[in-house]
């Protein structure tokens, strides 16, 4: 199945509307995702017969920069049966108010590796995911401000009152 | 500071969950600091007498930013902490970085024989000695002492040679985008080969010792079974997924670098003991992975010494790039580490020489994910054996 095929059959089960755009850049082509829809597209990816991307490989959340004023989610999906690689994705723009965090449905109940990965977006980037079981910080300590992967972070000078050298 | 947002929901609920498990069970609290946990990692039980009712794993003690470092710093500089991730297979982690950069610079084609050659001995025989700390140390969690010492004297040989070959125990920095940072040293095959010829009777010594061993074998057997469809949904890749009985190994899937032109098997869990996916099937895929690399070892030595022998005029750095600054793209690279899919996933923005991102993708964070699942309802002591078949890295996992 190559990636004009995986396209098709995504068009022609949710609508032209669900595919955004492709991106050709690099040697992985990658297919921009209606981010309210991914969880339904990783769900048909997984469970079509033809596609089977059953082993969700990475997750990465990312902040594309200051300028851009975007948050994006990638999903690097793999099909151990027929050996293939897709990569979606999901962007939003979002004005970094910490009140206010870019959002994107959780693909938890489709692959459950996406929990721990997810966790880690939330933690480090600062992106919510709905619906998700248990959205808690994973690598650093539940009251910490901030989110570090973010390109504005500051580094913060005290944690509970005790400096950071 | 109590705030109430959708945002510190979860973390409300779970404070509830133990405040409340608190009053009827035991909340017991495993680790960080407990030989048992493979490093810093913090399980939290919930348990009722003997019985675990639930697993919360807390992990993090080990962040040291690596994924904040890696975008203030070059691709080149980036490998001495990307051997920091998953400290006792250095070499298989330079490498998939390596090759990542190799691949969107374009150059992986241009790199010669020997070197590839050479990276994959070094790999295999540091996928050796990391399988060797998994069996040895399961060994210890299980109660039985001498495999322990013996697999680390066994370990200490290999230390030795890729000490020097690359000057330093275990961070080794050895290989650079686009070649190594030296030649093998003279001598080196030679001493591989006595190296191999003096393990692979260890090798059935261990067997003997802990394999076949009934004690060992009722403590793993039937205990902590994983079966393929949850290994493959939780994202678990490596031994893991192989002792769920998948043949599924990247270094065949993939087949980067010099693997296509070697012949190795893929051992998988067959339930010889008890169930497919059991403990004692993800131990047996460690052993028979030792041989497997044992086969690779002495395959690049045999073309290392004939065809691809070492020549005064071979420059290991000759292709180094002077820059490196990929054009713009995403890249996914994906390679078999010691403990499974070792995956990073680059953005480069086509003007710097720093990756604008870089996510690690670490497998002991994928299979340490799915320890709450195949520990509900097991005995304490049974979680031990568990924590410790999954052979996971804490470096790995918190990054």
């Amino acid at each position: 199945m190559s990636f004009d095929d995986i396209k098709l059959l995504l068009t022609n089960k949710f609508g032209e509307s669900v595919i955004t755009g492709e991106e050709y850049t690099g040697m992985q082509p990658a297919l921009l995702i209606d981010p309210d829809r991914i969880a339904e597209v990783c769900l048909e990816l997984r469970d079509n017969p033809k596609t089977y991307f059953d082993f969700l490989s990475c997750l990465t959340g990312i902040d594309y920069g200051i300028d851009s004023g975007r948050f994006g989610v990638v999903y690097n999906l793999s099909s151990i049966p027929y050996h293939l690689q897709l990569t979606l994705k999901v962007s939003k723009e979002n004005n970094r108010n910490e009140e206010e965090l870019p959002s994107f449905p959780s693909v938890t109940s489709v692959y459950r590796t996406a929990d721990w990965h997810e966790r880690e977006a939330f933690d480090l980037v600062g992106i919510f995911f709905e619906g998700h079981p248990d959205l808690r910080r994973i690598l650093l300590p539940d009251d910490w401000e901030g989110y570090p992967l973010r390109k504005d972070y500051k580094t913060a000078e005290y944690y509970k009152g005790i400096k950071i050298d | 500071m109590i705030t109430i947002s959708k945002y510190n929901e979860a973390l409300n609920r779970y404070n509830k969950k133990i405040a409340d498990a608190s009053v009827e069970d035991m909340v017991l609290n495993m680790g960080p600091q407990h030989p048992s946990t493979h490093g810093v990692l913090r399980l939290e039980l919930i348990t009722d007498g003997e019985i675990v009712k639930e697993v919360i794993p807390h992990i993090g003690y080990l962040h040291r930013c690596f994924e904040k470092h890696a975008e203030s710093l070059t691709y080149q500089q980036t490998i001495p902490l990307n051997d920091r991730m998953d400290y006792l297979s250095t070499m298989n982690n330079s490498h998939a970085w390596v090759m990542g950069v190799e691949r969107m610079l374009g150059i992986d084609k241009d790199i010669p024989k020997r070197i590839e050659y050479i990276r994959v001995l070094v790999c295999e025989l540091n996928r050796i000695a990391s399988h060797l700390i998994a069996i040895g140390t399961y060994g210890i969690d299980i109660g039985a002492f001498t495999p322990f010492l013996w697999c680390f004297t066994d370990r200490e040989h290999i230390m030795g040679m890729l000490e020097w070959a690359s000057g330093s125990r275990m961070l080794y920095n050895y290989i650079w985008v686009g070649g190594l940072f030296y030649d093998l040293p003279v001598g080196f095959e030679e001493r591989c080969r006595e190296f191999v010829d003096y393990f692979k009777p260890k090798m059935v010594e261990l067997n003997q010792l802990l394999t076949n061993n009934q004690i060992f074998i009722s403590r793993t057997a039937n205990v902590g079974v994983l079966p393929l469809d949850v290994a493959i949904n939780y994202g678990c890749s490596g031994p893991v997924l192989r002792g769920s009985g998948l043949k599924y190994d990247l270094r065949r899937i993939d087949n980067y670098s010099a693997y296509p032109e070697l012949d190795f098997d893929i051992p998988v869990g067959k339930g010889e003991m008890g169930t497919v996916g059991d403990c004692w099937d993800r131990y047996k895929v460690r052993v028979d992975e030792i041989d497997q690399s044992l086969k690779m070892v002495e395959q690049c030595l045999d073309r290392l010494q004939k065809e691809l022998k070492r020549t005064p005029e071979f420059d290991p750095r000759a292709k180094l790039p002077r820059k490196i600054t990929p054009k713009a793209q995403d890249y996914y690279m994906r390679a078999e580490g010691a403990k499974g899919e070792l995956g990073f996933y680059f953005i480069a923005d086509g003007r710097s020489e720093i990756p604008f991102r870089a996510k690690a993708r670490g497998p002991s964070f994928n299979n340490l994910s799915v320890l709450p699942v195949i520990s509900k309802n097991v005995m304490i002591a049974d979680l031990i054996a568990i924590v410790g078949s999954i052979d996971f890295v804490l470096g790995e996992v918190d990054r």
